[in-house]
């Protein structure tokens, strides 16, 4: 299979970047798309041109590392996939591919396709977590947890950080990332007790780092690639205003 | 050099208690004067730094990803063990230690596994603390499953993201220490080399990957949580950037590599589909308990699976090893299907695959059952190779998962170097030859929450560990010779990329350092590794410049350090004249073709020192003695 690639290429942050055109050609249907980019990079690479930079690491779309814009859509056409286990069978033989970065003002661009995700773990650092000390845990199997409540925080676990929700939403928004961050500790006792700062201080730092509002497009579930649902947006917005409302914990 | 593993005396139940007891403490207000640096956000190294500065230490943590929640633990998909016996089963500490001193073909050290065993509960207990969504009963308790080949069901587990589940349960733990300023975190920073200071681990020196800046780092004592080195073989199923520079370089400066030879070759993984492929992606090994393996019986059968009649159906692990059948212990599994395919038996496209059949098992009991114990298998497995399982048989091949060997490390997990640790996959202790599935999470976590944060206090107030001192000439030597082999690799621009000596170093590495291993073949490898790193070194291509963003230039380092890994891991198979786990030389086998262990010559630790460029590495032994458990041939027939 042939293919003309439109690639963004940005050599730092502060130059600007453009769209510029390569050939990929004889690429097998099998290939991901990662891989595909490899065998572009390759031939830039002899030619002399700088390879592509975009991020990738585990390929087994767990790692939540790879992050391409492809033809609009973050993570490219197929539902609940990350851009590592896109296979190129997916395209047709001749098509012209658009990959860009992510696009956000909290994910500025470091360098082509690569961009700077750091929000994230700020956010998190702001309270998504368990203030529990290694060694002060409790037997394990002191405190049942519901099965179904298990399953959902579960669901909720599975994000992998990647950033598709806030690349897809036309207002930059984080809020599936920080609700799925929020549930996954609320839905489990042993993060009740923290709830109420959690989200407060989680909310705050998400709108510091400048990620913008939700308005219910649901752009960001469809492109998630663990089909994390939006309904724990609903869930975080009802822990937010219950926690505007309650004293804090005596 | 004399190797000293610091075993506590006394009888093993109770050597990790009155060790304890021994260590010297640092006192609480004193904490906060020393500095640590812990390079790796993986399970152990995040569990290590977060650990560490919950007790007072100030942190210094970095990792190559963007992040610390990517750290490569994360892939993990299985399960943990630990000896809680919640099933009523039989286990226990000792059985736990025992199947995993035996599982290791008798070549780990006893006390180390023994503490691991021990701690195993604590883990369990510090994750459903920190919020790990656990699977559980109806009843709200913890559920468990039997993996790997165990007879009993010791295995927590997180539907298949096991290790995503508990790293970012390390990684919340971390991240709160960060918010608290305990802990300084620098993602997308590579540690290129390792300082010393009047022998003892003082620093590291970094390059930040996105400005490309070069820089050292001073501490008290420096801890190495930076995984295996699996990528030696380039096609692995570990992530794109996981390298051995951080334990290579140490390995340079003096500390002793252990075992480089014991390699884990994992059996259930899809087979490549061409030159092209990146990486391999690993299949979890539930799917043995209910698929069954097989081959046809006659040579360049090229019929569809469905057409090949039972008789001319070679269920070859079920007619080996009738008690064990299909969930014979992973080196065994991935060397019969090795050998299979060898024999021109082999599926697929290129050969190099053997079937993993449902058929049976959705005849049995259903698709729906399958659907529910595997469906997220089987999904990732037809989007990878656009093949539904429910209807045609997998195809699976072996390839390299984790590696066993690692830094040397006493009791303390401390190297011969004094104040550098190694936690984790890095170091080489708990595992023998041979690793059992879902005790990698174990031992990550144990190193970092339970083990770690007790042993390093000991060294920070002992005599010798003086405060370090940033100017000291060292610091700058150690900047020079990176900043040196940095420019070198930019200078020789030549005409091959980095990836295509990678991929040609990574199979000659797996055709003579893989799963089968000769004297002649590794002797060949030795000589064509050495051929091809000489030209790398005059003929490798690295674009762009030092002072940004280059994703060449980082490859490029790791490449050159994974060249002479490869002589160093090739040397160690050669010298281990004897199969055991992973490590199979075909000249020693049984008669039915089992690896054959040679206790009276080889049952002690190979650890090399690094005596200089171009001169052959110098081997130390430490003896390995059991004393609780008798050394037996192990057998699964």
């Amino acid at each position: 299979m042939d293919f003309e690639l439109h690639v963004w290429r940005q050599k730092s942050p502060k130059e600007k970047g453009r769209m510029e055109v390569y050939p990929a050609k004889g690429i097998h249907a099998d290939m991901s798309f990662l891989e595909m980019l490899d065998v572009v990079n390759e031939g830039l690479a002899s030619q002399g041109v700088e390879p592509i930079a975009f991020d990738h690491d585990c390929r087994e779309g767990i790692c939540g590392m790879c992050s391409l814009v492809i033809n609009g859509i973050p993570h490219g056409p197929e539902r609940a996939t990350t851009t590592c286990e896109l296979y190129m069978r997916h395209f047709k033989d001749g098509q012209k591919i658009f990959i860009e970065p992510w696009r956000a003002r909290a994910f500025p661009v470091l360098k082509d396709l690569i961009v700077d995700r750091s929000a994230f773990d700020r956010v998190i650092q702001a309270g998504g977590y368990v203030s529990v000390n290694t060694g002060s845990a409790p037997e394990a199997n002191t405190l049942p947890v519901p099965k179904d409540c298990a399953e959902l925080s579960m669901d909720a676990a599975a994000c992998i950080g990647c950033g598709a929700c806030v690349a897809a939403c036309k207002n930059a928004s984080a809020m599936l990332f920080v609700a799925a961050k929020v549930s996954h500790l609320g839905l489990l006792p042993q993060g009740r007790v923290e709830a109420r700062d959690r989200v407060q201080s989680m909310v705050k730092a998400m709108d510091q780092e400048g990620f913008g509002n939700c308005t219910n497009q649901y752009e960001c579930e469809a492109v998630c690639p663990k089909a994390i649902s939006v309904s724990f947006i609903s869930l975080m917005n009802r822990e937010y205003l219950k926690s505007s409302f309650q004293p804090p914990a005596v | 050099m004399e190797l000293n593993p610091k075993i506590p005396d006394g009888p093993i139940e109770e050597k990790w208690d009155r060790h304890r007891f021994r260590l010297k403490l640092v006192n609480p207000a004193n904490k906060r004067k020393y500095r640590i640096i812990v390079v790796g956000t993986g399970l152990a190294g995040a569990s290590a730094a977060a650990s560490l500065a919950e007790l007072g230490y100030q942190v210094r943590s970095f990792c190559y990803q963007d992040s610390p929640r990517r750290a490569h633990s994360i892939a993990a998909q299985g399960g943990i063990n630990a000896a809680k016996n919640y099933q009523n089963d039989g286990d226990s500490v000792r059985r736990l230690f025992y199947d995993t001193v035996k599982g290791g073909d008798f070549r780990s050290r006893e006390a180390n596994v023994y503490r691991l065993a021990q701690v195993s509960g604590n883990i369990i207990d510090q994750c459903v603390a920190q919020g790990v969504p656990f699977a559980r009963e109806y009843s709200g308790y913890l559920a468990n499953r039997s993996f790997g080949g165990a007879q009993v069901s010791r295995t927590f587990y997180a539907r298949g993201q096991t290790g995503q589940q508990l790293l970012l349960g390390a990684y919340q733990a971390l991240a709160r220490q960060i918010g608290l300023g305990k802990v300084q975190m620098h993602p997308r920073t590579e540690m290129l080399d390792l300082v010393l200071v009047d022998g003892h681990a003082k620093g590291i020196v970094t390059r930040d990957l996105v400005t490309g800046e070069i820089q050292s780092q001073a501490a008290d004592a420096v801890v190495l949580a930076t995984g295996g080195y699996a990528n030696v073989f380039y096609l692995s199923t570990n992530a794109k950037g996981c390298n051995a520079t951080a334990i290579f370089r140490a390995y340079k400066k003096g500390a002793l590599f252990a075992n480089p030879c014991y390699t884990q070759i994992h059996p259930t993984c899809i087979p490549a589909s061409g030159d092209y492929q990146s990486k391999l992606t690993l299949m979890s090994e539930s799917l043995r308990n209910d698929g069954r393996i097989w081959v046809p019986k006659k040579k360049g059968d090229r019929r569809p699976p469905a057409q090949i009649p039972e008789e001319e159906r070679d269920y070859y692990l079920e007619r080996k090893y009738p008690s064990y059948g299909n969930l014979a212990p992973r080196d065994i599994s991935s060397r019969s299907a090795k050998e299979v395919c060898d024999a021109g038996l082999g599926v697929g496209e290129n050969g190099n695959g053997v079937y993993l059949d449902f058929r049976d098992a959705i005849r049995g009991l259903g698709k729906k059952v399958i659907r529910e114990r595997y469906g997220n298998l089987f999904d990732m497995y037809e989007k990878i190779t656009h093949e539904n399982p429910y209807e045609v048989p997998m195809r699976i091949y072996p390839a390299p998962h984790y590696t066993m060997g690692g830094l040397w490390v006493d009791y303390n997990l401390m190297s011969n170097v004094p104040g550098l640790y190694v936690l984790g996959e890095a170091n080489f202790s708990d595992h023998g030859a041979n690793r059992l599935g879902a005790s990698a999470l174990m031992q990550g976590l144990a190193d970092g929450y339970f083990i770690l944060p007790y042993t390093i206090g000991d060294y920070l107030v002992s005599a010798g560990a003086q405060k370090f001192a940033a100017d000291r000439p060292e610091f700058r030597q150690a900047l020079d010779d990176v900043r040196g082999r940095t420019s070198r690799l930019l200078s020789i621009r030549g005409r091959r990329t980095v990836d295509s000596f990678h991929r040609e170093l990574g199979s000659i590495a797996w055709n003579h350092c893989g799963m089968a291993r000769t004297e002649a073949g590794l002797q060949k490898a030795l000589s064509s590794i050495a051929a091809l790193k000489s030209e790398f070194w005059k003929d490798v291509n690295v674009p762009g410049e030092g002072e940004e963003l280059n994703q060449s230039l980082e490859r490029a380092g790791r490449v050159a350090d994974f060249f002479d890994f490869a002589e160093l891991m090739c040397a160690d198979a050669l010298h281990r004249r004897e199969s055991c786990g992973g490590h199979f030389r075909e000249e020693f086998q049984t008669a039915e073709g089992e690896a054959r262990r040679d206790d009276r010559n080889f049952c002690y630790v190979g650890a090399w020192e690094f005596a200089g460029e171009g001169k052959p590495p110098r081997l130390h032994k430490e003896p390995l003695t059991f004393e609780n458990i008798q050394l037996a041939e192990r057998s699964y027939k």
